[in-house]
């Protein structure tokens, strides 16, 4: 099974379900090498891989630079506090001369929406998108994906509930298109405030009730809830937010007895989900960062594969 | 026009002999395992373990190695899901035997020793192959060879087995067959 595809990974709006399968079914093989004494393999021997991080992450980053080093690329991390672009160099000189140092892919992480498209309509390197704006986070979804197909087994008519601070939510957004694109039925659950209407145009439904939103769920995916926004008028306090729609031992009852509970991380535990669910049987989020570095591994070992066209 | 280098029945006598040889080289199946290379040679390795097993009365474990992550020619590749590997044991301090279709650069070899080392140390390392084309670029040899059939180096050597739902047969394509035709099959060895 052959895919042509694009020689960037922009976001999952631009990748067929084709495409999307592709990497879901090439990431166990990834996922292999991570339980094994040695875990590293020689498939992108003398490549360089830049991580280029504009804004604070460390767990995608580390992730992303650990997945880099199992494949023996050669991993830079650049980010914003030490770089140039406080001296006030452009982006784009600043992605140049990465290219020009000979970076073979380079991983972008941007408060913008749409730096990883603008760049690279510029750059001869490879583009990982790692999060841009509150556009969209690719590999998040794909890991997520990943998770719910290894638990699963497939997505088709698979009931996923998406809650939270939805519409800060880059993650809930690459999420949504990419079930969307393999069949699950979506359901988006959080406060109005936090519930962008427009999304109702992806086919997926919303509810502000949690005991609606979690009724015969298979997966419940909760976000994290962007603190940074407190009041700003989007929820009264945190307490409220947690009684209203907050993950609980009780209020998963409402989903099936095997669903899954995942969270992209940070969580602020007690706030969108509850310690005993967050540690819970039905949790996969330590998982979820385990399949997140063999998914990394797949998508830039399949876009070394992809000539300049 | 293809033309067919071995039947089903040769395929057969030549598995047996290789088993044979396997056991007779090793004193007995004692350690032993074998490491079929995806895609062509893993029906091979069971084939063969069904044998001694048959004869020694003892069951070889068998993997199944993908080496993508080990081969040289990342450059060139086409663009494919990468297969699992399927190694059911371990191989530090064990007899491996890889066992492959068909043995022309050695490349794959090359390739295999490297994936199984990064597993452990095994014992020591054997390869079997059902057809050797020639054509060596690297000084591997095979210790287990069923035919040797000399071709030229744009003809291509089919293995096609029925547990591909084929009819058990070793066929060589022609040089203007295989430019037609540049989709690669299974079963040729790179």
């Amino acid at each position: 099974m052959a895919s042509a595809g694009s020689r960037h990974l922009l976001g999952i709006k631009e990748l067929s379900a084709e495409e999307i399968m592709f990497y879901l079914n090439s990431a166990g093989s990834f996922k292999d090498i991570l339980k094994r004494d040695i875990k590293k393999v020689p498939a992108l021997r003398g490549r360089t891989v830049v991580n280029l991080f504009l804004e604070p992450s460390t767990r995608t980053r580390t992730s992303f630079e650990l997945a880099a080093k199992r494949l023996s690329t050669d991993v830079i991390n650049f980010s914003a506090p030490s770089s140039s672009i406080l001296k006030g160099e452009s982006l784009l000189d600043t992605a140049l001369t990465i290219e020009a140092l000979g970076a073979d892919i380079i991983i972008i992480r941007n408060s913008s929406s749409g730096t990883p498209h603008m760049l690279s309509r510029h750059l001869k390197a490879h583009l990982i998108n790692a999060g841009d704006g509150t556009n969209e986070h690719p590999t998040q979804a794909l890991l997520d994906a990943f998770t719910i197909k290894e638990k699963k087994g497939g997505f088709e008519g698979l009931k996923v509930s998406i809650v939270g601070d939805i519409i800060h939510s880059r993650v809930a957004k690459s999420n949504i298109y990419c079930l969307k694109k393999l069949g699950a039925d979506i359901r988006l659950v959080g406060p109005a405030t936090l519930l962008p209407e427009e999304f109702r145009e992806l086919g997926v439904s919303t509810t502000s009730s949690m005991d609606e939103g979690l009724d015969g769920a298979d997966v419940i995916m909760m976000l994290r809830l962007q603190l940074e926004r407190q009041g700003k008028g989007f929820f009264p306090t945190t307490d409220e937010y947690f009684r209203q729609w907050g993950l609980s031992k009780k209020r998963l009852e409402a989903a099936k007895p095997d669903a899954i509970v995942m969270h992209p991380g940070p969580m602020n535990r007690g706030i969108e989900i509850a310690s005993a669910v967050a540690d819970g049987e039905n949790s996969v989020i330590l998982e979820q960062v385990t399949n997140g570095l063999a998914v990394r591994m797949a998508v830039m070992y399949h876009l070394d594969e992809r000539k300049e066209q | 026009m293809t033309k067919q280098l071995l039947d089903s029945k040769e395929i057969d006598r030549t598995l047996t002999r290789i088993s044979h040889e396997i056991t007779e080289r090793n004193k007995g199946a004692e350690g032993l395992c074998l490491v079929g290379i995806q895609r062509g040679g893993v029906h091979l390795a069971e084939r063969i373990a069904l044998k001694i097993k048959n004869t020694e009365g003892a069951d070889i474990p068998v993997g199944s190695l993908d080496i993508s992550f080990y081969r040289d020619d990342i450059r060139i590749r086409q663009p494919s899901v990468v297969s699992r590997t399927d190694m059911p044991f371990d191989v530090e301090g064990k007899k491996v035997v890889i066992v492959d279709d068909v043995f022309f650069t050695g490349r794959s070899i090359r390739a295999a020793m490297d994936a199984i080392m990064d597993m452990g140390r095994p014992a020591l390392v054997q390869l079997a192959v059902l057809v050797d084309r020639g054509h060596r670029e690297l000084p591997i040899r095979a210790d287990y060879a069923g035919k040797n059939i000399p071709t030229s180096r744009g003809e291509r050597v089919e293995v096609l087995l029925e547990e591909d739902g084929h009819d058990d047969s070793v066929v060589l394509v022609p040089e203007e067959q295989v430019n037609e035709n540049r989709k690669k099959p299974a079963g040729e060895e790179k």
